[in-house]
């Protein structure tokens, strides 16, 4: 399934900057698979080692977010649009 | 037929200080004609865009007001009088909303001051008065904070509480509108201070000059009746989320980081950002606008949103954004909605919960805990 992938904030470094890109697959683990393929260190990101996700990144098929679907098991169907979205925390102060 | 009609105060700029005036007309909307003729502008005063006479303003014929008679078209005799008196009647049968508790009118000074709200029909001086009465607090005097403060304070609402123990630093000036250059090395709560006293003095600032904690969160938050986020760290994003949660607060939250930024509102029952982000990333992977940077504008944006959706909680209108994540990037100038669900497993909010106080969010988040600074103004800043 060929989808529309919106990257935000400081998850656009590890795909070089973009903020849109096109990748495939029939679910979401599919399609971070074939992101990471081509920019390793994409899926760092968004899951731990054991491909749980993060619970402060969260994505969106379509306006949906798939925790409250099937997770990364959440199909995907063409012409989809999938949005990963970081917790972000300013405001603004030093760490 | 010669008829004379009084001039309010408020009004008086126009007519060149004149309280009464002498045309000629047989209605009541040939006299307002006859006025603005010779005092161009009076119509605006009057008026609203629909040619309507606004709730605020009460004309009377002799004594009696023109809404119990034919209106504007209300025919007069040689020798009437008229009047235009923009006061607000207290108490029951206030135009506007019925809910507002009894208050003072509104004075002169104040209609002038918030007319182009007063003349909106979803505000009126019904909605001003909420606005005066309401109490809302500001977690941050930065970025997000300077906007949404000073918005709240232009619009008139009464009591805007600020959390802040920071001192203003060169680097906040590029974006944090309360503080300006000579204010460098001020305590922040001073300088908004003094900011906002400028803009409105008839609005209270209650400062809280510490840093908010599980120990103070609950003597500060059940005070007012809306909290706006404006934290610049995880931990207390958290704290806040929690504190006014647990209080049954509506919580207006915003963010930012880079050109982009979220907003959102939760109100107890429909989420919480616990539901939304259900643990802090650990410390250091995302980074602060310190490390990353901020676009200044951003900051205007996303705060002019949050004061936006608070003007519309007091006044009780539109569609909150309740339930929905708002996204801005400004790169693309694309503004995109999420729909955010309330977790039924969420610790805080769900069926369930487990977080029934306040923790310490600064283990929580794996985060050394805020220090206030000394009093003394050091070149060190934060960037809150």
């Amino acid at each position: 399934m060929a989808v529309q992938v919106q990257v935000t904030s400081v998850i656009q470094k590890v795909v070089d900057g973009q903020r849109q890109l096109d990748a495939e697959g029939l679910n979401v683990a599919e399609l971070i698979d074939d992101i990471e393929r081509r920019y390793p260190g994409f899926r760092a990101q968004l899951m731990d080692e054991h491909g749980q996700l993060h619970r402060f990144v969260n994505i969106y098929l379509n306006d949906e977010d798939i925790r409250f679907m099937q997770g990364a098991a959440t199909a995907l169907s063409d012409g989809d649009c999938v949005s990963i979205l970081p917790a972000l925390a300013g405001g603004c102060h030093l760490p | 037929m010669p008829v004379s009609i009084y001039i309010p105060g408020p009004f008086r700029r126009l007519t060149h200080n004149r309280e009464y005036v002498s045309v000629e007309g047989t209605t009541v909307a040939e006299v307002l004609d006859a006025v603005n003729a010779r005092y161009p502008g009076f119509d605006m005063l009057v008026y609203n865009r629909e040619r309507a006479i606004p709730a605020h303003i009460n004309i009377y014929v002799n004594n009696q007001e023109i809404h119990e008679l034919d209106g504007t078209a209300t025919a007069l005799q040689d020798g009437d009088q008229l009047a235009v008196i923009p006061a607000v009647a207290g108490g029951a049968g206030a135009p506007g909303n019925g809910a507002v508790p009894a208050s003072a009118a509104l004075t002169p000074d104040e209609v002038m001051r918030y007319s182009r709200h007063i003349i909106m029909n979803q505000v009126g001086p019904g909605g001003q008065r909420k606005l005066r009465n309401a109490k809302v607090l500001v977690v941050g005097a930065g970025g997000l904070g300077s906007p949404v403060a000073i918005y709240l304070a232009l619009a008139g609402v009464g009591t805007i509480g600020i959390v802040e123990f920071d001192t203003v630093d060169l680097s906040n000036l590029q974006r944090q509108l309360l503080h300006q250059t000579a204010d460098v090395g001020k305590r922040k709560l001073q300088s908004a201070r003094e900011t906002l006293a400028a803009y409105n003095p008839h609005v209270t600032i209650v400062g809280h000059e510490a840093p908010l904690t599980s120990d103070n969160a609950f003597d500060i938050i059940p005070q007012y009746d809306i909290i706006v986020n404006g934290a610049d760290n995880f931990a207390t994003r958290y704290l806040v989320n929690d504190a006014a949660y647990l209080s049954g607060k509506t919580l207006v939250d915003g963010s930012i980081l880079l050109f982009d930024g979220q907003a959102t509102v939760f109100k107890p029952g429909s989420g919480c950002y616990r539901c939304l982000y259900p643990a802090p990333p650990p410390p250091g992977l995302v980074p602060s606008c310190a490390e990353a940077g901020v676009l200044g504008a951003i900051t205007g944006i996303v705060g002019s949103i949050q004061a936006t959706e608070v003007f519309k909680q007091v006044l009780d209108i539109g569609e909150p954004l309740v339930g929905r994540l708002l996204l801005v990037d400004a790169l693309t100038m694309e503004f995109r909605t999420m729909k955010l669900r309330r977790d039924p497993e969420c610790p805080l909010c769900g069926e369930h919960p487990t977080v029934t106080t306040l923790i310490d969010y600064d283990q929580f988040c794996g985060s050394p805990p805020l220090v206030a600074p000394e009093p003394e103004p050091a070149a060190v800043g934060g960037d809150s």
